[in-house]
């Protein structure tokens, strides 16, 4: 059978022909406008992400009034640092304590807060994931190989389209004098969800 | 300081996911509306998530016809005009819709 046919063939992917065809569609109805969608992707594909969210938790740490403020309305706090836009609209921060460890999910499908996390990674899209964080958060956490003592409560807050959550971790020890840029080093994504803790200074 | 990881696997991901938030920009539909449907979409999704963006486009063209905004049927047409296209045009040229003749 000769091969060299479709070396110069071009074959889309099925789901790229469908999203070709639907924006050809939305753009002739005059629905979106491919410039606008452009930008929407480069915002979300490089532009924002969890390193806003550090930024936010490295000056809890380091203001207490900010810190307040944020535990009072977050939405007003981290917008005050210019991290605003869709799926922001309404923010609240949870904070870990030495007796209590928050986590979010989104039960229903996927929100998560993207102003301050950007998108969110594939195992917090996945029905494993959603489905167990509620029945089984210590077992879950143990997976991202974070294992809370017994005494310490785990709380998941279930993310809505309407509400998301932010968890500020607790501020790791030895880090007094840090500045804030190195406070927010120390901040992952994982540890603004609950997966995980922040790094410990080397 | 890092950029942040690409979320998007494949370029159409990031096209699906654009095209809605532009469509609730405008009003099309609320987010709340767009969670449900989505959430039907995801129901028997992979465990692990892979099939995230399959289950997006899914629930996009769902609301896009509970909208009356398009129909299965006309997308089922032009995604084939498009693959007509592609087929069309030579290798390493952009693909375009008339070159589907």
């Amino acid at each position: 059978m000769p091969h060299d046919h479709h070396d110069h063939d071009n074959h889309l992917d099925p789901m790229e022909a469908r999203t070709r065809a639907l924006e050809t569609i939305l753009t002739r109805k005059g629905l979106v406008d491919p410039a606008a969608i452009d930008a929407i992707i480069e915002t979300y594909a490089e532009k924002v992400g969890p390193r806003n969210g550090a930024q936010v938790v490295a000056r809890a740490w380091d203001d207490p009034a900010f810190a307040e403020w944020l535990a009072r309305d977050a939405t007003a706090a981290i917008s005050d640092m210019g991290f605003t836009g869709r799926q922001g609209e309404h923010m609240q921060a949870v904070f870990n304590t030495d007796t209590l460890h928050n986590m979010v999910v989104c039960t229903l499908c996927s929100c998560y807060p993207w102003p301050v996390l950007g998108l969110p990674p594939v195992w917090y899209k996945s029905p494993a994931y959603r489905s167990r964080a509620v029945i089984e958060p210590r077992a879950v956490l143990a997976e991202f190989g974070l294992t809370l003592p017994e005494s310490t409560g785990i709380r998941v807050w279930d993310s809505t389209a309407e509400l998301r959550y932010l968890v500020i971790p607790q501020r790791p020890a030895n880090t007094d004098g840090f500045t804030r840029d190195a406070l927010a080093d120390l901040v992952t994504r994982e540890s603004m969800i609950g997966t995980g803790l922040p790094r410990v200074p080397a | 300081m890092n950029p942040p990881e690409n979320p998007f696997d494949a370029p159409w991901q990031a096209q699906a996911f654009a095209m809605t938030v532009a469509l609730h920009q405008a009003g099309l539909f609320t987010w709340t509306e767009w969670a449900a449907t989505l959430n039907k979409a995801l129901q028997g999704a992979a465990p692990d998530g892979s099939d995230y963006y399959t289950c997006w486009l899914r629930a996009l063209e769902a609301i896009l016809t509970e909208k009356t905004a398009t129909t299965p049927a006309e997308v089922d047409a032009l995604a084939q005009r498009w693959q007509a296209a592609a087929h069309a045009t030579p290798h390493g040229q952009p693909i375009l819709l008339e070159n589907a003749g």
